[in-house]
């Protein structure tokens, strides 16, 4: 269980997070949504421990991430695993090296148990055979994929994926959910994911939480926010424009 | 409860001041990114292929340019001194002279500001990218610490290359003003060499050499926290290659006069 209370983030006098109150149950995929600009990937860094919050506390598996330095803090991080917006793999590896880096750093697996893992985690992302390929000889979707691979291949109890759709296709972005989905059902990890593939993420989700000018306005089940009366929430999942003042 | 705003005559002095404390904030930030890293070095386990992959980075491919800079310095050298000893009878002297100026300032100084045009500026760039890629967050987040990762073996390989280049420049300088006093005007090799041997001692080529080991660590240092700390995308890459290459040469000329005057 993740649970975040009274969380603020102030960036040079501006406040990004109001007091952000979330639980994540133990097994389940909870997607953020809010619009760009609103926080979500902010929160997302705190989550993973690369922003120290100003006020409010992170607990996972009951303990409080905020205070967390060190060795501690890394003790904390080997559960997890990370997809970042861009994918983060290293340009200078391949695809197969980067799959087994956090096996060759992290573990002392013997060198046949590490690759037959990453053979593993390349099949079932759909990428056996392209193992030696370097990230930038792939496409974005392929390394998207890659990237998820990477961060489930030391079968972490939470994962992370900030914005893992962004710039695909239609087609791609549900090939991604489809995958993560699976790999969820698999493995029965924990997964908290930023997004605002509307209406993608409800096929998705088991909860959703909409993040708006610092805060959860609203968070439930995918029928509760597709049927929400919060006006923020409606306007969003509708993708109306703002009012513009006459 | 806000302040109330200062009298404009006092802006200034709040600016300065301002100005001031962003400076040692900025000096502290580079000391404990040095603190950090040199508590990385020490702290096992010790990642010997990265500190090797580093000496290849930062030494072994700086080689051919430090070869060919070492090789011009000394002919250079060779030309100016024999013409200049020439005048007054004291040609004999031609080995020594080349010898001192490349061992004690020219090889050590050169060589350095040599590998930060060619390394320094790479790894810079090369750990600037790996910033806004979010490379090193996934580092982070993988429990593995950048410092001990990136920075820790950049700055040993420092400590091992830039003397073995100093030593290949000086030698290469060397045989440069050999080519040009013994070849081209005729000395005698024996007078070249033999008054080196008379002229040079240990103490000449120690002070190059702890010349050559403290800027292996300056230019590792500069270049790696100023990759580090890279922000706003390309123009940030680009603006941190520049400022390390910058700041690297300044504190090589800087620190070369310091530890002159401190050395013997």
């Amino acid at each position: 269980m993740i649970r975040v209370e009274g969380l603020r983030k102030s960036f040079h006098g501006q406040a990004v997070l109001r007091g952000v109150d979330l639980e994540v149950p133990t097994g389940s995929i909870t997607v953020i949504i809010g619009r760009s600009g609103g926080g979500k990937s902010v929160f997302l860094k705190h989550l993973i421990g690369l922003l120290r919050p100003d006020s409010g506390r992170i607990e996972v598996g009951g303990v409080d991430l905020a205070v967390l330095r060190g060795r501690a803090l890394d003790e904390v991080r080997r559960r997890y695993g990370v997809v970042f917006q861009g994918g983060a793999l290293f340009d200078s590896m391949s695809c197969r090296e980067n799959v087994a880096f956090p096996l060759r750093e992290k573990t002392r697996l013997a060198r046949a148990e590490i690759a037959a893992r990453v053979d593993t985690s390349l099949e079932r992302v759909g990428l056996a055979g392209i193992g030696d390929k370097y990230p930038e000889e792939v496409s974005g979707g392929m390394r998207k994929r890659v990237a998820i691979a990477r961060a489930l291949v030391t079968e972490p109890e939470i994962v992370f994926f900030d914005e893992p759709t962004t710039g695909l296709d239609p087609v791609l972005v549900n090939t991604i959910h489809r995958l993560i989905q699976e790999l969820h059902r698999r493995s029965r990890f924990t997964a908290v994911m930023v997004s605002h593939e509307i209406p993608e993420v409800f096929e998705l989700a088991d909860r959703i939480g909409m993040l708006h000018e610092g805060r959860i306005v609203e968070i439930g089940p995918p029928d509760a926010i597709q049927h929400s009366q919060n006006p923020v929430v409606r306007q969003f999942i509708r993708g109306e424009p703002d009012s513009e003042p006459h | 409860m806000t302040e109330p705003p200062l009298a404009p005559a006092l802006r200034p002095i709040e600016g300065l001041g301002r100005w001031t404390l962003q400076i040692v904030n900025s000096l502290g930030r580079f000391g404990a990114f040095l603190g950090q890293a040199i508590g990385a070095i020490f702290t096992p386990p010790f990642k010997l292929w990265a500190l090797l992959g580093r000496i290849n980075y930062i030494g072994f491919r700086s080689l051919l340019i430090i070869l060919l800079t070492g090789a011009f310095t000394g002919m250079v050298l060779g030309l100016q001194l024999y013409l200049t000893l020439t005048r007054f009878g004291s040609d004999a002297f031609l080995g020594p002279a080349v010898a001192l100026s490349l061992i004690r300032e020219l090889g050590p100084v050169l060589a350095a500001l040599m590998v930060t045009g060619r390394a320094g500026s790479a790894l810079t760039a090369e750990i600037g990218i790996m910033r806004i890629t979010e490379q090193i967050d996934a580092l982070t987040v993988m429990a593995i610490s950048p410092m001990r990762y990136l920075v820790a073996p950049s700055i040993v390989a420092g400590l091992i290359s830039f003397p073995m280049m100093t030593a290949m420049f000086d030698v290469v300088g060397i045989f440069g003003g050999y080519l040009v006093g013994v070849e081209l005007f005729g000395l005698s090799a024996g007078t070249y060499f033999g008054e080196m041997q008379t002229f040079v001692d240990m103490r000449d080529i120690m002070t190059g050499f702890w010349k050559s080991v403290c800027f292996g660590v300056i230019v590792t240092w500069v270049c790696t926290y100023k990759g580090f700390h890279v922000s706003r995308g390309a123009e940030g890459v680009a603006a941190a290659t520049t400022q390390a290459v910058v700041l690297s040469s300044v504190l090589i000329l800087v620190w070369d006069y310091f530890l002159g005057t401190v050395l013997p």
